[in-house]
């Protein structure tokens, strides 16, 4: 595999870049950090040759300008590939750095693995209803890659280099950078979730599913409208297609019907139990256990008998 | 000043079907992708307190002709469509040199707008690759998006933090699905849509050169789900399997 350019203005998700690349077999792995001494200095232990960037004209917030930044630094570095993480931030460079590249581009990138020079990709299709497996045939490729998909790379010889890539001065103002509100609950590191949906009647019964994953020793996390319309939950636990995609040892599913935008975040659990009223919901067909009854009742059943 | 609204025609993804891990796509009818209408609905907010002419754009075969009454009930003024049977399911690259040529040929533009990703594939890049094409500046994620005559400011929301970012127009901006809650159009409204302009090109009178296909794809198949669907009765019942399966302790 050719040389490979990682980046992302997160280390840690930058360092999973770098695992990324050395599991592709990449013949060289390339780092830039952008404004980041820290960020140059940790990824170069990781392993990758690390060239910081040192313009304070270019701000993350102007990604138009990180692009340019970027398809110059690959220019000069004789890197055809460029790997980036696919949160938010990383899936909106994706597309305009592919653009000026002149690249193929896939986001989202849940799995991919070296075929002799192809890079093989599997993502969401349909809405989560099939995965595609994918390869960019154009000479250029980005492919953003979603966080944790791989570990973040821990020790190797790399080092540290200076760039300069010339910067249009930008047109973009960050009037104000506002930290979200302190949940910093990890649902993709947990064991156990217990999930609900909107089959919860109010939010005074999230008290004991939160009282049962507790005893479960787990975390509660929730389909999307429970946290984006009536804003039970935070958004940090949301599960699905446009939120986490988790793979517990038990996830207990409760009061959730089952469409797809959700499932496609639950699916690779090791156990899915569903508890739902209705008896023919489309998630007791992806359940190993399925038990037909009020999920309130089952809930503290449940809290008394652990 | 113009608002176009870039809208996907995508297959009714609650209607696909799977037969042997596979899509099935028989009957399966056309609809605009959800987020898209959150895009148009952040378009018909701005029009409705200050004015604007909002644009339905769309690229597809010629069903797209029928799908775009929809946008057009809910409130667009117009819609700019261009049709041909290779552009439903084209790659990002391709749908946005169509729609940056198509843009381009409208004149006085001020903001374009996209949803964070289409209803099927959800990949995001379209907004972005337009934005590079024209050379405008672009805010991703808008959880909010106030409009001035000469530039736009726009609340970005990542995963960790809210910037609020200001760029001058034109620009383009993809919302948030939750940015806000799209109106449904009445029945006259739906009536009524059918009579609204639409300006219709055939692909080849935009004169593109367009790129060749960059993706090649080598399956898509459904996951294989392999679970026991075991019916338990009683939550004893359901804590004893859990017990054996070594999840919980009792």
């Amino acid at each position: 595999m050719a040389s490979i350019l990682v980046y992302s203005e997160k280390t840690n998700l930058a360092a999973e870049l770098i695992t990324a690349a050395q599991a592709l077999g990449a013949s060289a792995i390339q780092a830039v950090a952008i404004n980041d001494s820290a960020q140059a200095e940790a990824l170069a232990a990781a392993g990758a040759v690390v060239y910081n960037i040192d313009n304070s004209a270019l701000i993350p917030a102007d990604v138009a300008a990180t692009a340019a930044a970027l398809q110059a630094a690959a220019e000069k570095l004789g890197c055809d590939i460029v790997l980036l993480a696919s949160d938010r931030r990383g899936k909106e460079l994706a597309g305009r750095l592919a653009q000026a590249m002149g690249a193929g581009c896939l986001t989202d990138v849940s799995a991919l693995q070296a075929n002799g020079d192809q890079i093989e990709c599997q993502r969401n299709a349909l809405g989560g209803a099939t995965v595609a497996t994918q390869v960019i045939i154009a000479a250029k490729k980005v492919i953003a890659i979603r966080p944790r998909t791989f570990p973040p790379a821990s020790a190797g010889a790399g080092s540290l280099q200076s760039l300069d890539v010339a910067i249009k001065t930008s047109s973009v103002k960050l009037l104000e950078s506002r930290s979200k509100a302190g949940d910093t609950v990890d649902i993709e590191a947990a064991e156990t979730l217990v999930v609900v949906g909107q089959g919860l009647n109010s939010q005074d019964d999230l008290n004991p599913v939160q009282e049962l994953a507790r005893k479960l020793g787990g975390e509660v996390a929730c389909s999307k409208p429970v946290a984006t319309d009536k804003k039970w939950l935070s958004e940090e636990r949301i599960i699905g297609l446009s939120g986490k995609k988790c793979k517990p040892e038990l996830a207990l599913i409760l009061g959730i019907s089952g469409q797809v935008q959700f499932t496609v975040g639950i699916r690779d659990a090791r156990l899915i139990v569903a508890v739902n009223s209705d008896e023919n919901a489309a998630i007791n067909q992806m359940s190993d256990y399925i038990l037909t009854a009020d999920l309130h009742d089952v809930v503290k059943e449940m809290s008394q008998k652990l | 000043m113009k608002i176009v609204v870039a809208m996907k025609q995508i297959p009714d993804l609650q209607q696909i079907r799977i037969r042997n891990r596979q899509p099935v796509f028989d009957d399966v009818p056309l609809a605009l992708g959800n987020i898209d209408k959150n895009a148009l609905e952040a378009a018909l907010l701005i029009k409705e307190s200050q004015g604007s002419d909002v644009i339905a754009l769309a690229a597809g075969d010629e069903n797209v002709e029928d799908t775009i009454k929809e946008a057009l009930a809910a409130g667009a003024d117009e819609a700019f469509l261009v049709l041909d049977d290779s552009l439903n399911g084209a790659d990002s690259s391709i749908v946005a040199a169509v729609l940056a040529a198509a843009i381009g040929k409208m004149g006085d533009v001020g903001l374009i707008l996209f949803g964070e990703g289409s209803g099927d594939n959800y990949s995001g890049q379209v907004g972005s690759r337009v934005a590079g094409i024209l050379g405008y500046p672009q805010v991703g994620f808008a959880s909010s998006i106030d409009l001035s005559s000469d530039r736009v400011t726009v609340t970005r929301s990542l995963e960790d933090c809210d910037e609020v970012v200001e760029v001058p127009l034109p620009a383009v901006v993809s919302v948030l699905a939750d940015i806000n809650e799209p109106r449904i159009p009445s029945v006259t409204q739906i009536l009524k849509a059918g009579k609204k302009p639409k300006e219709v090109l055939e692909l080849d009178e935009l004169g593109l050169n367009l790129p060749a296909a960059p993706l090649q794809t080598l399956s898509n198949l459904a996951p294989e789900t392999e679970r026991k669907r075991v019916i338990v009765k009683t939550v004893d019942e359901l804590l004893q399997n859990l017990a054996t399966e070594g999840v919980v302790r009792r």
